[in-house]
Protein backbone atom coordinates (compact mmCIF):
# COMPACT_ATOMS: atom_id res chain seq x y z
CA UNK A 1 0.00 0.00 0.00
CA UNK A 2 3.07 2.20 0.31
CA UNK A 3 3.26 2.52 -3.46
CA UNK A 4 2.29 6.02 -4.61
CA UNK A 5 -0.94 6.34 -6.56
CA UNK A 6 -0.57 6.32 -10.32
CA UNK A 7 -1.80 9.34 -12.28
CA UNK A 8 -3.48 9.22 -15.66
CA UNK A 9 -2.50 11.61 -18.44
CA UNK A 10 -5.65 13.61 -17.57
CA UNK A 11 -4.84 14.01 -13.87
CA UNK A 12 -4.05 17.72 -14.22
CA UNK A 13 -7.34 18.32 -16.04
CA UNK A 14 -9.23 16.68 -13.16
CA UNK A 15 -7.50 18.88 -10.61
CA UNK A 16 -8.22 21.99 -12.72
CA UNK A 17 -11.90 21.02 -12.68
CA UNK A 18 -11.74 20.58 -8.90
CA UNK A 19 -12.82 16.97 -9.17
CA UNK A 20 -13.00 14.98 -5.97
CA UNK A 21 -10.19 12.47 -6.26
CA UNK A 22 -10.12 9.02 -4.69
CA UNK A 23 -7.70 6.09 -4.75
CA UNK A 24 -9.04 3.39 -7.08
CA UNK A 25 -7.11 0.23 -7.98
CA UNK A 26 -3.83 2.03 -7.36
CA UNK A 27 -4.77 5.15 -9.34
CA UNK A 28 -5.74 8.64 -8.19
CA UNK A 29 -9.08 8.97 -9.96
CA UNK A 30 -11.97 11.48 -10.10
CA UNK A 31 -15.07 10.16 -8.33
CA UNK A 32 -17.15 13.22 -9.18
CA UNK A 33 -16.99 16.73 -10.59
CA UNK A 34 -20.32 18.60 -10.31
CA UNK A 35 -22.18 15.69 -8.68
CA UNK A 36 -22.87 12.03 -9.31
CA UNK A 37 -26.56 12.35 -10.20
CA UNK A 38 -26.20 15.34 -12.53
CA UNK A 39 -23.33 13.58 -14.30
CA UNK A 40 -25.40 10.40 -14.73
CA UNK A 41 -28.31 12.45 -16.09
CA UNK A 42 -25.99 14.18 -18.58
CA UNK A 43 -24.94 10.81 -20.03
CA UNK A 44 -28.54 9.60 -20.34
CA UNK A 45 -29.78 12.79 -21.99
CA UNK A 46 -26.81 14.20 -23.90
CA UNK A 47 -23.26 13.15 -23.33
CA UNK A 48 -20.48 12.70 -20.85
CA UNK A 49 -16.76 11.96 -20.90
CA UNK A 50 -14.96 9.61 -18.55
CA UNK A 51 -11.25 9.22 -17.97
CA UNK A 52 -10.85 5.44 -18.21
CA UNK A 53 -7.09 5.56 -18.64
CA UNK A 54 -6.70 3.39 -15.55
CA UNK A 55 -8.11 0.41 -17.48
CA UNK A 56 -5.46 -1.98 -18.78
CA UNK A 57 -4.62 -1.71 -22.51
CA UNK A 58 -2.60 -4.68 -23.68
CA UNK A 59 -1.75 -5.37 -27.32
CA UNK A 60 -1.47 -9.07 -28.08
CA UNK A 61 0.29 -9.93 -31.34
CA UNK A 62 2.48 -12.56 -32.96
CA UNK A 63 1.81 -15.64 -35.09
CA UNK A 64 -0.07 -17.41 -32.31
CA UNK A 65 -1.89 -14.48 -30.74
CA UNK A 66 -5.27 -15.90 -31.73
CA UNK A 67 -4.45 -19.29 -30.29
CA UNK A 68 -3.43 -17.76 -26.96
CA UNK A 69 -6.53 -15.57 -26.69
CA UNK A 70 -8.82 -18.40 -27.76
CA UNK A 71 -7.48 -20.41 -24.84
CA UNK A 72 -7.77 -17.54 -22.34
CA UNK A 73 -11.17 -16.15 -23.31
CA UNK A 74 -14.55 -17.76 -22.63
CA UNK A 75 -15.97 -16.38 -25.88
CA UNK A 76 -14.95 -17.08 -29.48
CA UNK A 77 -11.92 -15.15 -30.68
CA UNK A 78 -10.96 -17.00 -33.86
CA UNK A 79 -14.16 -16.10 -35.68
CA UNK A 80 -14.04 -12.46 -34.63
CA UNK A 81 -13.70 -10.29 -37.70
CA UNK A 82 -11.13 -7.50 -37.98
CA UNK A 83 -12.62 -4.30 -36.65
CA UNK A 84 -14.94 -6.15 -34.29
CA UNK A 85 -14.75 -6.61 -30.53
CA UNK A 86 -16.05 -9.12 -28.02
CA UNK A 87 -16.93 -8.92 -24.35
CA UNK A 88 -15.67 -12.08 -22.71
CA UNK A 89 -14.49 -13.58 -19.43
CA UNK A 90 -11.02 -14.71 -18.43
CA UNK A 91 -11.53 -17.67 -16.13
CA UNK A 92 -9.32 -19.61 -13.78
CA UNK A 93 -9.08 -23.36 -14.22
CA UNK A 94 -11.85 -23.75 -11.65
CA UNK A 95 -14.13 -21.63 -13.85
CA UNK A 96 -14.03 -18.62 -11.51
CA UNK A 97 -13.89 -15.20 -13.16
CA UNK A 98 -10.39 -13.68 -13.07
CA UNK A 99 -11.51 -10.68 -15.11
CA UNK A 100 -14.02 -9.50 -17.66
CA UNK A 101 -12.48 -7.99 -20.75
CA UNK A 102 -13.15 -6.51 -24.16
CA UNK A 103 -10.98 -7.89 -26.97
CA UNK A 104 -10.75 -5.86 -30.19
CA UNK A 105 -9.43 -7.69 -33.23
CA UNK A 106 -7.24 -5.22 -35.11
CA UNK A 107 -5.48 -7.55 -37.56
CA UNK A 108 -5.45 -11.31 -38.13
CA UNK A 109 -2.89 -11.70 -35.36
CA UNK A 110 -3.09 -8.39 -33.51
CA UNK A 111 -5.56 -7.60 -30.75
CA UNK A 112 -6.17 -4.91 -28.16
CA UNK A 113 -7.29 -6.36 -24.86
CA UNK A 114 -8.96 -4.04 -22.33
CA UNK A 115 -8.94 -5.36 -18.78
CA UNK A 116 -9.89 -3.94 -15.41
CA UNK A 117 -7.32 -1.74 -13.67
CA UNK A 118 -7.39 -3.88 -10.55
CA UNK A 119 -6.73 -7.06 -12.57
CA UNK A 120 -4.13 -5.81 -15.02
CA UNK A 121 -1.19 -7.49 -13.29
CA UNK A 122 -3.12 -10.73 -12.74
CA UNK A 123 -4.27 -10.89 -16.37
CA UNK A 124 -0.76 -10.16 -17.67
CA UNK A 125 0.65 -12.89 -15.45
CA UNK A 126 -2.06 -15.35 -16.48
CA UNK A 127 -1.43 -14.64 -20.16
CA UNK A 128 2.33 -14.88 -19.70
CA UNK A 129 2.01 -18.18 -17.88
CA UNK A 130 -0.07 -19.82 -20.62
CA UNK A 131 2.05 -18.35 -23.39
CA UNK A 132 5.11 -20.00 -21.83
CA UNK A 133 3.34 -23.21 -20.87
CA UNK A 134 1.99 -23.71 -24.38
CA UNK A 135 5.09 -22.28 -26.05
CA UNK A 136 3.07 -19.85 -28.14
CA UNK A 137 4.81 -17.15 -30.16
CA UNK A 138 3.05 -14.09 -28.85
CA UNK A 139 4.06 -10.59 -27.84
CA UNK A 140 2.26 -8.82 -25.01
CA UNK A 141 2.63 -5.05 -25.05
CA UNK A 142 1.14 -3.21 -22.10
CA UNK A 143 0.46 0.38 -23.18
CA UNK A 144 -1.57 1.39 -20.13
CA UNK A 145 1.01 3.90 -18.92
CA UNK A 146 1.84 5.46 -22.30
CA UNK A 147 -1.68 6.03 -23.59
CA UNK A 148 -4.85 7.75 -22.41
CA UNK A 149 -8.36 6.36 -22.78
CA UNK A 150 -11.50 8.48 -22.83
CA UNK A 151 -15.06 7.14 -22.94
CA UNK A 152 -17.48 9.44 -24.77
CA UNK A 153 -20.96 8.25 -23.86
CA UNK A 154 -24.51 9.39 -24.50
CA UNK A 155 -26.97 10.09 -27.29
CA UNK A 156 -24.92 13.07 -28.54
CA UNK A 157 -21.68 11.09 -28.75
CA UNK A 158 -21.98 9.83 -32.34
CA UNK A 159 -22.60 13.22 -33.94
CA UNK A 160 -19.81 14.79 -31.93
CA UNK A 161 -17.33 12.07 -32.86
CA UNK A 162 -18.11 12.66 -36.55
CA UNK A 163 -17.29 16.35 -36.04
CA UNK A 164 -13.90 15.57 -34.54
CA UNK A 165 -12.89 12.60 -36.65
CA UNK A 166 -12.73 12.47 -40.47
CA UNK A 167 -13.21 8.69 -40.44
CA UNK A 168 -16.80 9.21 -39.26
CA UNK A 169 -17.03 6.84 -36.28
CA UNK A 170 -20.84 6.94 -36.41
CA UNK A 171 -20.47 4.36 -39.22
CA UNK A 172 -19.31 1.84 -36.65
CA UNK A 173 -21.75 -0.70 -35.34
CA UNK A 174 -21.93 -1.46 -31.63
CA UNK A 175 -18.69 -3.28 -30.71
CA UNK A 176 -17.02 -2.18 -33.95
CA UNK A 177 -13.71 -0.34 -33.99
CA UNK A 178 -11.43 1.67 -36.28
CA UNK A 179 -8.13 3.48 -36.29
CA UNK A 180 -8.34 7.14 -37.18
CA UNK A 181 -7.60 10.64 -36.01
CA UNK A 182 -9.40 12.67 -33.40
CA UNK A 183 -8.56 16.37 -33.73
CA UNK A 184 -5.52 15.36 -35.75
CA UNK A 185 -4.17 12.96 -33.12
CA UNK A 186 -3.89 9.27 -33.94
CA UNK A 187 -6.63 7.40 -32.16
CA UNK A 188 -8.09 3.97 -31.75
CA UNK A 189 -11.87 4.26 -31.60
CA UNK A 190 -14.24 1.55 -30.40
CA UNK A 191 -18.02 1.82 -30.22
CA UNK A 192 -18.12 0.41 -26.74
CA UNK A 193 -18.71 1.59 -23.20
CA UNK A 194 -19.88 0.81 -19.71
CA UNK A 195 -22.94 3.01 -19.30
CA UNK A 196 -25.77 1.28 -21.18
CA UNK A 197 -25.79 4.26 -23.55
CA UNK A 198 -24.49 4.62 -27.09
CA UNK A 199 -20.89 5.75 -27.07
CA UNK A 200 -17.25 5.39 -27.95
CA UNK A 201 -13.98 4.68 -26.26
CA UNK A 202 -10.86 6.42 -27.57
CA UNK A 203 -7.28 5.37 -27.02
CA UNK A 204 -4.78 8.12 -27.76
CA UNK A 205 -1.17 8.87 -26.89
CA UNK A 206 -0.84 10.09 -23.31
CA UNK A 207 0.43 13.50 -24.44
CA UNK A 208 -2.65 14.04 -26.62
CA UNK A 209 -5.01 13.22 -23.74
CA UNK A 210 -5.55 16.63 -22.14
CA UNK A 211 -6.10 18.39 -25.49
CA UNK A 212 -8.73 15.88 -26.63
CA UNK A 213 -10.41 15.92 -23.20
CA UNK A 214 -10.63 19.73 -23.28
CA UNK A 215 -11.99 19.72 -26.82
CA UNK A 216 -14.74 17.28 -25.88
CA UNK A 217 -15.60 19.42 -22.87
CA UNK A 218 -15.67 22.58 -24.99
CA UNK A 219 -18.24 20.87 -27.20
CA UNK A 220 -20.60 20.25 -24.33
CA UNK A 221 -19.58 16.86 -23.01
CA UNK A 222 -19.97 16.70 -19.22
CA UNK A 223 -16.94 15.42 -17.28
CA UNK A 224 -18.08 12.34 -15.37
CA UNK A 225 -16.34 10.48 -12.56
CA UNK A 226 -16.28 6.96 -11.21
CA UNK A 227 -19.40 7.67 -9.12
CA UNK A 228 -21.71 8.27 -12.07
CA UNK A 229 -19.98 5.48 -14.02
CA UNK A 230 -21.02 3.09 -11.26
CA UNK A 231 -24.61 4.39 -11.22
CA UNK A 232 -24.92 4.05 -15.00
CA UNK A 233 -23.38 0.58 -15.26
CA UNK A 234 -25.60 -0.71 -12.43
CA UNK A 235 -28.73 0.61 -14.16
CA UNK A 236 -27.59 -1.28 -17.27
CA UNK A 237 -26.73 -4.32 -15.06
CA UNK A 238 -23.18 -4.44 -16.40
CA UNK A 239 -21.24 -6.43 -13.82
CA UNK A 240 -18.37 -4.89 -11.87
CA UNK A 241 -15.44 -7.22 -11.29
CA UNK A 242 -14.58 -7.28 -7.59
CA UNK A 243 -18.22 -6.67 -6.64
CA UNK A 244 -20.64 -8.70 -8.79
CA UNK A 245 -18.16 -11.15 -10.23
CA UNK A 246 -14.79 -12.36 -8.94
CA UNK A 247 -12.67 -15.53 -8.87
CA UNK A 248 -15.20 -17.19 -6.53
CA UNK A 249 -18.11 -16.71 -8.95
CA UNK A 250 -18.64 -18.37 -12.31
CA UNK A 251 -20.04 -16.89 -15.53
CA UNK A 252 -22.94 -19.36 -15.33
CA UNK A 253 -23.93 -18.14 -11.86
CA UNK A 254 -23.51 -14.52 -12.94
CA UNK A 255 -25.93 -14.83 -15.87
CA UNK A 256 -23.06 -14.41 -18.35
CA UNK A 257 -23.48 -17.78 -20.11
CA UNK A 258 -24.04 -16.03 -23.43
CA UNK A 259 -20.42 -14.86 -23.29
CA UNK A 260 -19.16 -18.41 -22.80
CA UNK A 261 -18.73 -21.00 -25.56
CA UNK A 262 -18.81 -24.34 -23.75
CA UNK A 263 -18.12 -26.16 -27.03
CA UNK A 264 -14.55 -24.89 -27.27
CA UNK A 265 -11.41 -25.63 -25.25
CA UNK A 266 -10.41 -22.79 -22.96
CA UNK A 267 -9.02 -22.22 -19.48
CA UNK A 268 -11.80 -23.04 -17.05
CA UNK A 269 -13.90 -24.68 -19.76
CA UNK A 270 -13.85 -28.17 -18.22
CA UNK A 271 -14.95 -26.84 -14.84
CA UNK A 272 -17.74 -24.80 -16.44
CA UNK A 273 -18.96 -27.78 -18.47
CA UNK A 274 -19.19 -29.80 -15.26
CA UNK A 275 -21.04 -26.92 -13.61
CA UNK A 276 -23.41 -26.62 -16.55
CA UNK A 277 -24.20 -30.32 -16.34
CA UNK A 278 -24.77 -30.28 -12.58
CA UNK A 279 -26.69 -27.00 -12.65
CA UNK A 280 -25.72 -23.90 -10.68
CA UNK A 281 -26.67 -23.56 -7.01
CA UNK A 282 -27.05 -19.79 -7.06
CA UNK A 283 -27.70 -16.99 -9.49
CA UNK A 284 -27.02 -13.28 -9.74
CA UNK A 285 -30.42 -11.58 -9.69
CA UNK A 286 -31.77 -8.07 -9.98
CA UNK A 287 -33.57 -6.72 -6.91
CA UNK A 288 -36.09 -3.90 -6.65
CA UNK A 289 -36.14 -2.86 -2.99
CA UNK A 290 -38.89 -0.81 -1.37
CA UNK A 291 -38.20 2.62 0.08
CA UNK A 292 -35.21 4.86 -0.32
CA UNK A 293 -32.62 3.19 1.90
CA UNK A 294 -29.77 2.09 -0.30
CA UNK A 295 -28.75 -1.58 -0.23
CA UNK A 296 -24.97 -1.67 -0.61
CA UNK A 297 -22.29 -4.26 -1.34
CA UNK A 298 -22.30 -7.19 1.12
CA UNK A 299 -25.65 -6.43 2.81
CA UNK A 300 -27.42 -9.74 3.64
CA UNK A 301 -30.35 -10.97 1.57
CA UNK A 302 -32.99 -12.98 3.43
CA UNK A 303 -35.79 -15.33 2.47
CA UNK A 304 -38.29 -16.63 5.01
CA UNK A 305 -36.18 -15.23 7.83
CA UNK A 306 -33.00 -17.01 6.73
CA UNK A 307 -29.90 -15.39 5.27
CA UNK A 308 -29.69 -16.71 1.70
CA UNK A 309 -27.23 -14.39 -0.04
CA UNK A 310 -25.59 -11.01 -0.24
CA UNK A 311 -25.98 -7.83 -2.24
CA UNK A 312 -23.10 -7.42 -4.67
CA UNK A 313 -24.02 -3.95 -5.97
CA UNK A 314 -26.73 -1.56 -4.95
CA UNK A 315 -27.51 2.06 -5.42
CA UNK A 316 -29.83 4.87 -6.25
CA UNK A 317 -31.04 4.86 -9.83
CA UNK A 318 -31.75 8.42 -10.94
CA UNK A 319 -33.16 7.17 -14.25
CA UNK A 320 -35.71 4.92 -12.51
CA UNK A 321 -36.05 7.20 -9.45
CA UNK A 322 -35.70 4.29 -7.05
CA UNK A 323 -33.14 2.02 -5.44
CA UNK A 324 -31.83 -1.01 -7.33
CA UNK A 325 -29.52 -3.86 -6.43
CA UNK A 326 -27.99 -7.11 -7.62
CA UNK A 327 -26.95 -10.08 -5.55
CA UNK A 328 -26.51 -13.84 -5.50
CA UNK A 329 -29.31 -16.03 -4.16
CA UNK A 330 -29.87 -19.80 -4.27
CA UNK A 331 -31.53 -20.86 -7.52
CA UNK A 332 -34.81 -21.70 -5.77
CA UNK A 333 -35.15 -18.03 -4.73
CA UNK A 334 -34.07 -16.59 -8.08
CA UNK A 335 -37.38 -16.56 -9.96
CA UNK A 336 -38.63 -13.17 -11.18
CA UNK A 337 -41.20 -11.78 -8.77
CA UNK A 338 -39.83 -13.70 -5.80
CA UNK A 339 -40.18 -11.65 -2.61
CA UNK A 340 -36.97 -11.37 -0.60
CA UNK A 341 -35.70 -9.04 2.10
CA UNK A 342 -32.49 -7.06 2.34
CA UNK A 343 -31.03 -6.30 5.75
CA UNK A 344 -30.05 -2.63 5.50
CA UNK A 345 -28.23 -1.98 8.78
CA UNK A 346 -30.90 -3.76 10.80
CA UNK A 347 -33.85 -2.54 8.72
CA UNK A 348 -35.44 -5.44 6.85
CA UNK A 349 -36.46 -4.01 3.49
CA UNK A 350 -38.72 -5.90 1.08
CA UNK A 351 -37.19 -6.50 -2.34
CA UNK A 352 -38.52 -8.45 -5.29
CA UNK A 353 -36.44 -10.29 -7.85
CA UNK A 354 -36.59 -8.46 -11.16
CA UNK A 355 -35.43 -8.98 -14.73
CA UNK A 356 -32.08 -7.47 -15.70
CA UNK A 357 -31.10 -4.98 -16.95
CA UNK A 358 -32.95 -2.31 -14.99
CA UNK A 359 -32.43 0.16 -17.82
CA UNK A 360 -32.30 -0.35 -21.59
CA UNK A 361 -31.81 2.59 -23.89
CA UNK A 362 -34.31 3.22 -26.61
CA UNK A 363 -32.68 2.49 -29.94
CA UNK A 364 -33.43 4.91 -32.73
CA UNK B 1 -20.98 31.02 4.02
CA UNK B 2 -21.51 29.99 7.65
CA UNK B 3 -23.88 32.61 9.10
CA UNK B 4 -23.28 34.05 12.57
CA UNK B 5 -26.93 33.67 13.60
CA UNK B 6 -26.28 30.07 14.69
CA UNK B 7 -23.62 27.81 16.16
CA UNK B 8 -21.84 24.75 14.85
CA UNK B 9 -20.55 21.34 15.90
CA UNK B 10 -17.31 19.67 14.88
CA UNK B 11 -19.50 17.01 13.23
CA UNK B 12 -20.74 19.73 10.85
CA UNK B 13 -24.22 20.31 12.23
CA UNK B 14 -25.68 23.74 12.94
CA UNK B 15 -28.12 24.88 15.67
CA UNK B 16 -30.10 28.08 15.50
CA UNK B 17 -32.18 29.37 18.41
CA UNK B 18 -35.52 30.68 17.19
CA UNK B 19 -37.59 33.50 18.67
CA UNK B 20 -39.65 31.09 20.78
CA UNK B 21 -36.52 29.46 22.23
CA UNK B 22 -36.72 26.25 20.21
CA UNK B 23 -33.70 25.14 18.22
CA UNK B 24 -33.65 24.51 14.51
CA UNK B 25 -30.93 22.06 13.48
CA UNK B 26 -29.38 21.01 10.21
CA UNK B 27 -26.09 20.18 8.51
CA UNK B 28 -23.60 22.66 7.11
CA UNK B 29 -22.67 23.43 3.53
CA UNK B 30 -19.40 21.63 4.11
CA UNK B 31 -21.26 18.51 5.28
CA UNK B 32 -23.65 18.37 2.34
CA UNK B 33 -20.77 18.92 -0.06
CA UNK B 34 -18.84 16.05 1.49
CA UNK B 35 -21.87 13.75 1.42
CA UNK B 36 -22.79 14.49 -2.18
CA UNK B 37 -26.25 13.80 -3.60
CA UNK B 38 -28.59 12.97 -0.71
CA UNK B 39 -31.42 10.55 -1.50
CA UNK B 40 -32.86 9.65 1.91
CA UNK B 41 -32.88 10.89 5.50
CA UNK B 42 -33.79 8.73 8.47
CA UNK B 43 -34.84 11.22 11.13
CA UNK B 44 -36.37 10.77 14.61
CA UNK B 45 -40.10 11.16 15.25
CA UNK B 46 -41.63 14.12 17.06
CA UNK B 47 -41.51 13.39 20.77
CA UNK B 48 -38.24 11.46 20.58
CA UNK B 49 -35.51 12.51 22.97
CA UNK B 50 -32.05 13.30 21.56
CA UNK B 51 -28.78 14.02 23.35
CA UNK B 52 -26.12 16.49 22.33
CA UNK B 53 -23.41 14.83 20.19
CA UNK B 54 -25.41 11.58 20.06
CA UNK B 55 -27.00 10.22 16.91
CA UNK B 56 -29.92 12.22 15.55
CA UNK B 57 -30.41 10.20 12.39
CA UNK B 58 -28.85 8.94 9.16
CA UNK B 59 -28.23 10.58 5.84
CA UNK B 60 -28.13 8.30 2.83
CA UNK B 61 -26.24 9.76 -0.11
CA UNK B 62 -25.49 8.12 -3.43
CA UNK B 63 -21.97 7.44 -2.17
CA UNK B 64 -22.48 6.37 1.44
CA UNK B 65 -24.60 6.49 4.57
CA UNK B 66 -23.55 8.77 7.42
CA UNK B 67 -24.79 9.47 10.91
CA UNK B 68 -25.97 12.95 11.83
CA UNK B 69 -25.55 14.03 15.45
CA UNK B 70 -27.77 16.27 17.54
CA UNK B 71 -26.09 19.60 18.25
CA UNK B 72 -28.30 20.08 21.34
CA UNK B 73 -30.15 17.82 23.79
CA UNK B 74 -33.91 17.88 24.06
CA UNK B 75 -37.15 16.68 22.61
CA UNK B 76 -37.80 16.61 18.89
CA UNK B 77 -40.78 18.87 18.17
CA UNK B 78 -40.87 18.54 14.41
CA UNK B 79 -38.87 17.13 11.53
CA UNK B 80 -38.74 18.87 8.17
CA UNK B 81 -41.77 17.43 6.35
CA UNK B 82 -40.42 18.42 2.92
CA UNK B 83 -37.45 16.08 3.10
CA UNK B 84 -39.37 12.84 2.57
CA UNK B 85 -40.10 13.92 -0.99
CA UNK B 86 -37.22 16.33 -1.52
CA UNK B 87 -34.10 15.05 0.26
CA UNK B 88 -32.07 17.06 -2.24
CA UNK B 89 -33.18 20.24 -0.43
CA UNK B 90 -30.41 19.46 2.04
CA UNK B 91 -27.90 19.74 -0.81
CA UNK B 92 -29.49 22.78 -2.39
CA UNK B 93 -30.19 24.82 0.74
CA UNK B 94 -28.74 23.16 3.85
CA UNK B 95 -29.01 26.27 6.03
CA UNK B 96 -32.63 27.22 5.35
CA UNK B 97 -35.07 25.01 3.44
CA UNK B 98 -32.99 21.91 4.13
CA UNK B 99 -33.23 22.06 7.95
CA UNK B 100 -33.61 18.65 9.59
CA UNK B 101 -35.41 19.02 12.91
CA UNK B 102 -36.76 21.43 15.50
CA UNK B 103 -35.76 20.62 19.06
CA UNK B 104 -37.07 21.88 22.38
CA UNK B 105 -34.00 21.91 24.58
CA UNK B 106 -34.06 21.92 28.38
CA UNK B 107 -30.32 22.64 28.56
CA UNK B 108 -30.34 25.28 25.88
CA UNK B 109 -27.79 27.74 27.20
CA UNK B 110 -25.25 25.16 28.23
CA UNK B 111 -25.61 23.19 24.97
CA UNK B 112 -25.27 26.29 22.82
CA UNK B 113 -22.20 27.32 24.84
CA UNK B 114 -20.58 23.99 23.97
CA UNK B 115 -20.89 24.67 20.23
CA UNK B 116 -18.56 26.65 17.99
CA UNK B 117 -19.21 30.16 16.72
CA UNK B 118 -19.16 30.63 12.94
CA UNK B 119 -15.63 32.00 13.24
CA UNK B 120 -14.47 29.05 15.33
CA UNK B 121 -16.15 26.59 12.96
CA UNK B 122 -14.37 28.11 9.98
CA UNK B 123 -11.05 27.93 11.81
CA UNK B 124 -11.86 24.29 12.59
CA UNK B 125 -12.59 23.58 8.89
CA UNK B 126 -9.33 25.29 8.00
CA UNK B 127 -7.37 23.13 10.47
CA UNK B 128 -9.08 19.96 9.17
CA UNK B 129 -8.05 20.79 5.62
CA UNK B 130 -4.35 20.80 6.56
Amino acid sequence: MAEPLKRTALHGSHLDLKARMVPFAGWDMPVQYAGILSEAAAVRTRGGIFDVSHMGRVYVSGPQATELLEWLQSGNIGNLRKGRARYSLVCGEDGGILDDTVTYRLEDERYLLICNASNRDAVLQWMGRWRNEKGLQTVLEDTTLTTAMIAVQGPAAAALMDELCPQQPSKLRFFGSMEGEVLGSRAFIGRTGYTGEDGFELVIAAEDGPRVWEALRDRGMTPCGLGSRDVLRLEAALPLHGSDIDPSTSPLEAGLARFVNLKKEFAGGDALRRQQEAGVDRRLVGLLPEGRRIPRHDFPIQAEGQAVGRVTSGGWSPTLDRTIAMGYVPTRWAEHGQDLQIDIRGNLVEASVAALPFYTRKRS
Amino acid sequence: MNPTDRKYSKEHEWAKVEADGRVLVGITHYAQDQLGDIVFLDLPSPGDRVEQYKKLGEVESVKAVSDVFAPVSGQVVEVNPELAERPDLVNDDPLEKGWLARISSDTLEQDMDNLLTAEEYEAFLESEAH
